[in-house]
């Protein structure tokens, strides 16, 4: 046992300079398609929240729930499939995974938001707009974050796919050690991407700490 | 286009994954659905307990599935289960557990306590209340639970072909290893196909289980709420 | 201070409120009053216009409402609802400066007077300032939402039935307390309430209303004592007469004149037949005094000032005769 350890811990150190060139290339994947899906997905997320957009939003919450259930790997072989091998077809495919739970919660989080609260903003001389920034927003924080955490989750948990799809990333240590039967290398590959996997949960639960209002926490627990 | 003329052509061989495919799936949810229900319910009444469990289950679905397998497979195979079918359903049912478990134990939670005094009041045992009043109103949110662990597996099982348990997932692989895009397309079509067929059929049963009673649970979307925590 | 003219809403083919008309001095407090469905939540609400008027006048100080922005407007009124509507991610402090903030104003300023207001409702700005809604009774947060209505102190203020959601011994307090705080800050209120005894005791001017129509407008006791319909007078209660007696004050019927079994009282009344005869003073309320001579079976009471003088009698007789004083006899 002390003896495998010892041999994954030296095996570890041997592939310290692919460990690392291969994070900052999964991390390069998982923030852009992150990033840009989060900014998009969140006004898309309000808008279908707003009453006027009532019908709409019906239409385009059933065409995002299907899209959550389509399997990632489909998801980057379509990517692929359109605009060929390549980080690009990762980072696509990556944002359509993470954009639809962000887009979802940001809706259902906005409409949760009790309509009493909304009406004695407006009877206070709230314009929509700052309704919606003072009142709205920060009511339906706590869900939106639990949306961006799990799109998140889903994010970097797919990510090791983009080495299938010729994105590289840490999944070329986890599927290249499957082929050549290399434990050393799939361990590494597997560790590395599990414990940034938790990284970046911790690092949106603390966020999200921060961000939500203590009054909704006390709330929350209540 | 190719790619519908390359699947009528196989549809032996598609049917065949597709067999391959469904069948951990459902080994897996059927036996997460034994563990997790059972776990939901036990631990619904115990707080403290109930937090450890869900956040370690919500740990173990944050590792991403690919290094679940690169982890699992140099510990099973010093038992001989290193590649295949079974690392495939262990970390299926692994994932399956999450989903269900938070789902049962919230369910159970939510419950109106004013149902369950009254269970108890008319002289229940908790067998039976749990039998006869809790998992009856529970049984919607658990359904939404196993619904989401099976579209989750589908997903995970795809990849599982990587580790040599078969399903559609090799006609994708094949696929990007010939450069052959109707082998690709194929795959990813037919498994997204299926995935979504599979979300509206438990969706469909989840709504025909739900008692009639407690429709309003539904939100404008058309669906039940899922918990996201 | 605010003037109502033939105001009407229609909602498609239902007709809500129609020609609705009166008028509200300033420091008043007028109660709309009816049964669910009447108009008078419509009303109140095309006066800040969340609702808007299908066609009317309103005016308030001179000035007609409708030349002013909606968002000006509502911003120069205070709102109160049922459920209070303390925004949970703000605490006490943010809350009240709402529309403070909201207009610009300095934010020191704003604070401070925040802090002053959490006293006029009573409530100690040290402990409260800081606290989330959700650490709060609904008593609590209920005078919070008071307090900021008057935040950006406007001349008048709105609300829509705000203690129905409070058990009714709390309704009471809090009913007296804003009576207080009313006083204090002389603001006009238009308040809505389906309850009767709510209405008698807050109002001053009271509006009733069925299908969208006013019944009758008036003080408390014109609708109790000369009730202008049946529908008026079977709303106001069966026992609308007794009702009026909330209204009353034993100074009202203060009598000079000594029963018979008790002559030449002067000076104190320490130690003569104090312990045999009710003692009440003249703001006490003429309901409570009737219960307890019935329930004592004395015809009368002395009444003392609030340095125990001496001042007069109250008379069981007088009190009967000052209830049916100036009304329209049922004919029902």
């Amino acid at each position: 046992m002390a003896d495998s350890l010892n041999r994954f811990w030296q095996e570890l150190q041997f592939y310290w300079g692919d460990i690392s060139y291969l994070t900052v290339q999964h991390l390069q994947i998982v923030a852009v398609s992150g990033v840009l899906a989060i900014a998009i997905a969140l006004p898309l997320g309000v808008w279908m929240s707003r009453p006027a957009n009532q019908r709409y939003a019906m239409a385009s919450m059933q065409v995002l729930n299907v899209g959550q259930a389509i399997p990632k790997l489909a998801l980057l072989a379509l990517a692929m499939s359109l605009i060929g091998v390549g980080s690009g077809a990762a980072i696509i495919g990556l944002f359509v995974a993470t954009l639809l739970p962000v887009a979802v919660n940001t809706c259902e989080g906005l409409r949760a938001v009790p309509q009493h609260l909304v009406e004695a903003a407006e009877a206070m001389g709230m314009t929509p707009r700052e309704t919606l920034w003072k009142v709205e927003i920060p009511n339906a924080l706590n869900v939106i974050f639990a949306g961006i955490r799990t799109a998140l989750a889903i994010n970097v948990g797919t990510a090791p796919l983009a080495f299938l799809v010729g994105g590289g990333g840490l999944g070329e240590l986890i599927f290249t050690g499957i082929d050549l039967n290399d434990f050393g290398m799939m361990l590494a590959g597997a560790v590395a991407t599990a414990l940034l996997a938790i990284a970046v949960d911790l690092g949106c639960g603390v966020i999200q700490h921060i961000a939500v209002s203590r009054g909704l926490r006390m709330a929350g627990r209540q | 286009m190719e790619t519908l003329r390359f699947i009528q052509e196989n549809g032996g061989l598609i049917s065949l994954l597709l067999g391959q495919h469904l069948l951990i799936v459902a080994i897996a949810v059927g036996l997460a659905i034994l563990t997790g229900v059972s776990v939901g319910v036990a631990i619904s009444q115990h707080p403290r307990t109930r937090r450890w469990v869900l956040a370690f289950a919500a740990v173990l679905m944050t590792i991403p599935s690919a290094a679940l397998f690169g982890l699992m497979i140099p510990v099973l195979s010093q038992i001989g289960y290193g590649i295949g079918v079974v690392p495939a359903v262990i970390a299926l049912f692994l994932y399956a557990q999450l989903p269900i478990i938070r789902n049962t134990t919230t369910a159970i939670s939510n419950i109106d306590p004013a149902l369950r005094e009254a269970a108890i009041g008319m002289g229940m045992s908790t067998g039976q209340r749990l039998r006869k009043v809790e998992l009856p109103v529970a049984v919607p949110l658990i359904m939404a639970g196993v619904r989401m662990a099976t579209v989750i597996n589908i997903g995970i099982a795809a990849i599982a072909a990587y580790i040599g348990a078969g399903g559609l997932g090799s006609l994708i692989i094949r696929g990007i290893a010939q450069s052959d895009t109707r082998q690709l397309l194929a795959g990813a079509i037919v498994i997204s196909v299926i995935a979504i067929a599979a979300d509206y059929a438990l969706y469909g049963l989840q709504r025909l289980l739900t008692p009639n009673g407690l429709n309003k649970n539904k939100l404008a979307t058309g669906r039940m709420k899922e918990v996201t925590t | 201070m605010i003037q109502i003219e033939n105001l009407n809403k229609q909602f498609g083919a239902v007709t809500a409120v129609e020609d609705v008309s009166f008028n509200v001095e300033e420091g008043q407090i007028c109660v709309l009053l009816g049964p669910s469905g009447c108009g008078k939540t419509t009303t109140l609400k095309m006066i800040n216009r969340l609702i808007t008027p299908t066609s009317g006048t309103i005016r308030i100080n001179g000035r007609d409402t409708s030349e002013l922005d909606s968002v000006t407007l509502k911003r120069s009124i205070g709102y109160v609802i049922q459920q209070v509507g303390l925004f949970p991610n703000m605490t006490v402090e943010e809350n009240i400066c709402v529309v403070p903030d909201l207009l610009g104003w300095d934010k020191s300023k704003s604070r401070k007077r925040a802090g002053e207001l959490l006293e006029v409702v009573a409530l100690d700005p040290a402990k409260f300032l800081k606290r989330y809604p959700c650490e709060l009774s609904g008593g609590q947060q209920q005078r919070i939402g008071v307090a900021r209505a008057l935040a950006a102190d406007p001349p008048v203020m709105l609300m829509d039935e705000p203690f129905g959601a409070i058990d009714p011994i709390n309704r009471e307090v809090i009913q007296d307390e804003f009576r207080r705080i009313q006083r204090l800050v002389n603001k006009t209120v238009l308040f809505v309430s389906h309850d009767i005894d709510e209405a008698v005791k807050m109002a001053d001017c009271v509006a009733l209303f069925h299908n969208g129509k006013i019944q009758q407008f008036g003080s408390s006791d014109d609708l109790l004592a000369r009730p202008n319909s049946e529908f008026v007078a079977n709303f106001m209660g069966g026992d609308r007469i007794m009702k009026r007696l909330r209204l009353l004050r034993a100074a009202d019927v203060l009598s000079k004149i000594a029963p018979r079994q008790h002559m030449q009282i002067v000076g104190s009344s320490s130690g003569i037949a104090a312990h045999s005869h009710l003692i009440v003073k003249p703001g006490d309320d003429l309901r409570q005094v009737l219960s307890q001579l019935l329930g004592r079976g004395q015809d009368w009471a002395l009444c003392n000032d609030c340095d125990g003088r001496f001042i007069g009698y109250v008379h069981q007789a007088d009190i009967l005769a000052r209830l049916v004083q100036n009304i329209t006899p049922a004919v029902h």
